[in-house]
């Protein structure tokens, strides 16, 4: 075969046979082989989640068809031993430790980002990238005892009545004033859907939603003061702020990138209309680049939910398998529970249903993660201006 | 030239220059067409480096006012490097440097207390490829008045641009649609009607047909001489035919190639009135490049 190949002169005025153009058959067996061999790396991942799904399904059926359910809301707190699995102990933690982190790490991730990639020169931007991606890399356990030893004491600990009274009002306002933004577009969508009841339907739910929301960190904050106090030991806020600065790097990184993949173009158009910089990040580059940033951020509370080390450490989740709405208390956030049921002195298994709950508790993280990221597809489809 | 009408967009600036000057003067005075124009820019040895490789070198000339004047010249002799002087668009290049001066309306452009975003508000751009936000079109064009913090008006001056554009027609049953929805040529067009929204002195053009096909193409000519009434526009452009059809003045230039290292610098060859350039240049290089046996 390769002599009718070589034969073949590429100039000459012969004419070609199929033979002649045909590949090799040595060569089309390797094309073959390659391509199944990355077929089954990319089945390997699937096949994997495939089957940890399948076993936490499993066992948490087990948890749901055989535990109490009027000892999973309204008890003390999560003593899987004595069979009350309260689910509120475990979840109103989770909440609040992913709550704060968010209110560290957005801010600050999203400032690095802008800056990053709207403000910084190149020589910044060579050595401030890698070193907030060397954050990244820190382990959660160092993280987790920082947040224990320096953080607890020297922020939580030091956040008296009114600070806490004040931050809470900061954000309490600026999340009331973006959501009337929000809200006046809606009612805008409500007049002009009056041919659409559908339209009409999803205005007030959103409206409700954001009504809710408030109602419900209002109160919080509210009763948090009420009850104050101040711990210096691990507590959820504590916990909140290292797995807040946990998830910066993944906030700026992912950010950055979507910023940075906006083209340029639409940066001069900006700047020779007479933007300021500022304008062109918040008008243009910003809108553009929405589906990565909610990706970010998605990732990134994805993240928060499902840390562990810090949580465990920090959290002050030692003494806490009673119920907290406090984040200057310890508490017992989801993973916390899972990781002090697993690492007991005594062995968890054959005791009841505490096997059982572990892997209840995992569906819920599950559940919980890919419910936002169902939610962030939808919000992204809607707000994104595609370039 | 004294101060005789409110400023159209009043907002504080970070750097002004004195009160008495041209740049804190209303746009909307612009002067009445006269049979001899005056100049808008006075460029005077205009040299623009990239880091230490210079790509422009002592560029003169002035820019009469309501004409359009185009730059012409082989790729890489610095048309666009030097249009993109007038509205210091050079400086969002870091390495970037312009030296020499450039005047507009008797102000140095490059004088260290003007703020290159009062500048740009203008002296606006139109750019080689249609960059539409993307965005719908009503946002499109108020998104220069917005950003310079006008919040009223703004359907007005939508539809008055979008008029200008001669887009107005084609667009008015969909100003919510995406700007992106809209063809090459409407886009461009789009382009220019965001640009005159900020009602700005002058209209920088970077080669704005290169992307259009004929028909388009001949629609923004057609544009552009509806519109010089009220703008200087400049425009550069690859293809002579279109300089000669729209353009009053016509500015030549070319590249000069280093023979030691390769590298190539822009020059002005020279300016004149565009039917001279065409008819009867006055330097050989014109001719030949006009003739089209060079470049």
């Amino acid at each position: 075969m390769t002599d009718t190949r070589a034969a073949a002169a590429k100039h000459s005025t012969e004419q070609l046979t199929v033979d002649q153009l045909q590949i090799a058959p040595s060569r089309r067996h390797r094309e073959v082989i390659i391509r199944y061999t990355l077929l089954v790396a990319a089945l390997v991942s699937v096949l994997v989640s495939t089957l940890i799904v399948l076993s936490l399904l499993r066992e948490a059926w087990t948890f749901v068809t055989e535990v109490v359910w009027a000892d999973t809301w309204g008890q003390q707190g999560w003593f899987p031993r004595r069979g009350l699995y309260d689910i509120p102990t475990i979840i109103v933690p989770t909440l609040i430790v992913t709550g704060i982190a968010m209110v560290v790490a957005a801010p600050l991730g999203l400032g690095a980002a802008v800056y990053l990639s709207e403000y910084a020169s190149q020589r910044v931007r060579a050595w401030l990238k890698p070193a907030l991606e060397i954050l990244a890399g820190i382990p959660s356990v160092v993280l987790g005892f920082f947040a224990l030893t320096w953080i607890a004491p020297n922020l939580v600990g030091r956040v008296g009545r009114t600070t806490f009274l004040v931050l809470g009002a900061v954000i309490l306002i600026g999340y009331a004033g973006v959501s009337a933004l929000i809200a006046r577009n809606r009612l805008k969508q409500y007049r002009e859907g009056a041919a659409d009841p559908s339209a009409r339907i999803a205005a007030v739910a959103a409206i409700a939603m954001l009504v809710l929301v408030f109602a419900v960190a209002a109160g919080w904050t509210l009763n948090v003061w009420l009850d104050f106090a101040p711990n210096n030991a691990g507590s959820l806020a504590a916990a909140g702020i290292g797995v807040g600065i946990l998830t910066i790097p993944l906030v700026a990184s992912i950010s950055e990138d979507a910023m940075a993949a906006v083209p340029d173009s639409l940066r001069e158009a900006s700047a020779g209309l007479g933007a300021r910089k500022i304008s062109t990040a918040t008008a243009v580059v910003l809108p553009a680049a929405i589906s990565g940033i909610v990706a970010a951020f998605i990732v990134a509370i994805s993240r928060a939910v499902g840390e562990t080390m810090v949580v465990f450490m920090a959290g002050g989740a030692a003494d806490a398998s009673r119920f907290t709405d406090s984040p200057f208390e310890g508490g017992l956030t989801m993973t916390a529970a899972m990781a002090s049921l697993a690492s007991g002195t005594d062995n968890v298994v054959g005791e009841g249903l505490t096997f059982q709950s572990l892997y209840f508790v995992g569906l819920l993280l599950f559940v919980i993660t890919l419910a936002l990221n169902v939610i962030a597809a939808r919000f992204v489809s809607r707000v994104r201006e595609a370039y | 030239m004294t101060d005789e009408a409110p400023r159209l967009i009043e907002r504080p600036t970070v750097a002004t220059v004195d009160d008495d000057s041209a740049l804190a003067q209303s746009t909307a005075a612009a002067a009445p067409v006269t049979q001899t124009p005056d100049a808008v820019f006075e460029s005077r040895d205009v040299n623009v480096y990239y880091g230490s490789f210079r790509a422009v070198r002592d560029v003169t000339f002035d820019v009469p006012r309501n004409q359009i004047m185009a730059l012409i010249g082989p790729s890489g002799c610095g048309k666009s490097t030097v249009l993109r002087c007038y509205n210091r668009m050079n400086d969002l290049i870091k390495a970037a440097r312009v030296t020499g001066s450039i005047s507009y309306r008797g102000t140095d452009l490059y004088h260290e207390r003007v703020d290159p975003v009062e500048v740009r508000r203008r002296i606006g751009m139109v750019f080689q490829k249609p960059n539409p936000f993307p965005k719908s079109i009503y946002d499109n064009v108020a998104y220069g008045p917005r950003v310079a913090g006008q919040k009223k008006d703004l359907d007005n001056i939508v539809e008055n641009s979008l008029r200008k554009a001669a887009l107005w027609e084609e667009v008015n049953d969909r100003l919510k649609d995406s700007a992106l929805s809209l063809s090459g040529g409407q886009q461009q067009r789009l382009c220019i009607a965001r640009a005159i929204a900020v009602d700005p002195d002058v209209l920088l053009m970077d080669e704005p047909c290169s992307a259009l096909d004929p028909i388009a193409t001949a629609r923004i000519e057609d544009l552009m001489q509806e519109i010089k009434q009220d703008y200087t526009i400049m425009i550069v452009t690859h293809n002579m035919q279109q300089a000669a059809r729209v353009s009053d003045t016509t500015a030549f230039f070319t590249a000069d190639t280093h023979s030691e290292n390769d590298t190539r610098t822009g020059i002005l060859v020279e300016v004149d009135t565009t039917q001279k350039i065409f008819s009867n240049p006055s330097d050989e290089r014109t001719e030949n490049y006009v003739t089209g046996r060079f470049g």
